[in-house]
């Protein structure tokens, strides 16, 4: 009688791990990347987004100065600006990542811009991007397909 | 003693000159605010035409955007599908309206399915240049063409990213900047419904 309420317990407990760990992270030198996802897109005629959380555990600055993946032709970092409530989206040549910090590219900021998509990206799966720092050199990382209308990470990764 | 309640008097006037005023002020306000309804006649893909007078007796949620935006756009379409979820029955007083600033391109690509995997709710409309300007001039908004070789198609456009609230009247009540959580405009909108 007890055990399964222990064991029922046990699985309340370990459940919520499980969905966090669910949310792949890479470390390489002193980054460590996680929390990479995207929006499903509806065909490949529109750009598809790329979102992700860096931290640097180390004591030196480092740069996130690109990103590649096989999904898209022509993908690149941009910003989002918002000035007096006018949102523009200039290209972001690289995106500092300081000693101690944690970065988050998400919506309404720093975002990875997936042009030239090679297939509509679909809810449900996952595709490798690989980030290019100056210092740490390449991670790659599989960045999840969320539904279209996220608006976080799924495992709820916040900066 | 009466040179007491002389002052007394004075400053009650003074007191009372500048409550007046304020009320006054005030007043002017609400009738200027009252005054502002932006207006837009617009057609969605189906080519049927769209105005403000349309919606009268309903909220109107109104944003300008456009589809190949990857960051922004989804992010906001997403907040407003939210909210539409959220308000349950009271939904159907509110329309979300998502006008096009780049609305050649939209068309081709397909805004309303797009726009329908967000919320069926949301009715997207593109226009020709003048009628988009007209609609963008009218809210007192911007959007511009930004030259950027690194865009799809050639540039990419900075515009205005609020939502503005219009009411059953057409008349402007507000705006909820770019990052408005959906549980406070919701919560706005309960309040008012």
């Amino acid at each position: 009688m007890i055990k399964p309420i222990i064991a029922g317990l046990g699985l309340a407990a370990v459940l919520p791990a499980l969905a966090l760990a669910e949310c792949a992270e890479v470390s390489q030198g002193d980054l460590s990347v996680r929390a990479a996802w995207s929006r499903a897109t509806i065909g490949t005629a529109r750009p598809a987004v790329f979102y992700v959380t860096i931290q640097n555990n180390g004591s030196t600055d480092d740069r996130l100065t690109g990103i590649e993946t096989r999904v898209a032709g022509m993908p690149m970092l941009h910003e989002t600006v918002t000035k007096d409530g006018v949102a523009s989206m200039p290209h972001a040549d690289a995106i500092d990542i300081p000693a101690g910090k944690t970065v988050s590219l998400a919506p309404g900021g720093y975002h990875g811009m997936l042009m030239n998509l090679e297939a509509e990206l679909k809810e449900g799966e996952s595709f490798p991007v690989t980030l290019q720092f100056e210092k740490a050199g390449e991670v790659s990382i599989d960045t999840e397909v969320l539904p279209i209308r996220a608006r976080e990470a799924a495992c709820g990764v916040a900066p | 003693m009466l040179k007491t309640i002389r002052i007394a008097l004075w400053i009650a006037v003074a007191v009372s000159l500048v409550v007046v005023g304020v009320l006054l002020w005030r007043a002017d306000r609400q009738e200027q605010a009252a005054a502002f309804r932006p207006a837009f006649s617009l057609p969605d893909e189906t080519g049927a035409i769209h105005t403000t007078e349309e919606f009268k007796g309903k909220y109107v949620l109104v944003f300008f955007g456009f589809t190949n935006c990857p960051d922004i756009c989804p992010t906001t379409m997403s907040e407003v599908a939210q909210v539409m979820d959220d308000l349950g029955p009271q939904a159907e007083k509110v329309q979300p309206v998502f006008i096009s600033v780049d609305p050649a391109r939209d068309r081709a690509s397909g805004l309303d399915e797009y726009l329908a995997a967000f919320h069926p709710a949301i009715l997207g409309l593109a226009g020709d240049e003048a009628s988009t300007r007209a609609a963008v001039e009218s809210f007192k908004v911007f959007a511009d063409p930004e030259k950027a070789a690194s865009a799809p198609g050639g540039y990419t456009m900075s515009h205005s990213s609020s939502l503005y609230l219009l009411g059953p009247r057409g008349d402007w009540l507000r705006q909820f900047e770019y990052g408005t959580p959906a549980d406070d405009i919701t919560a706005d909108l309960k309040g008012r419904l």
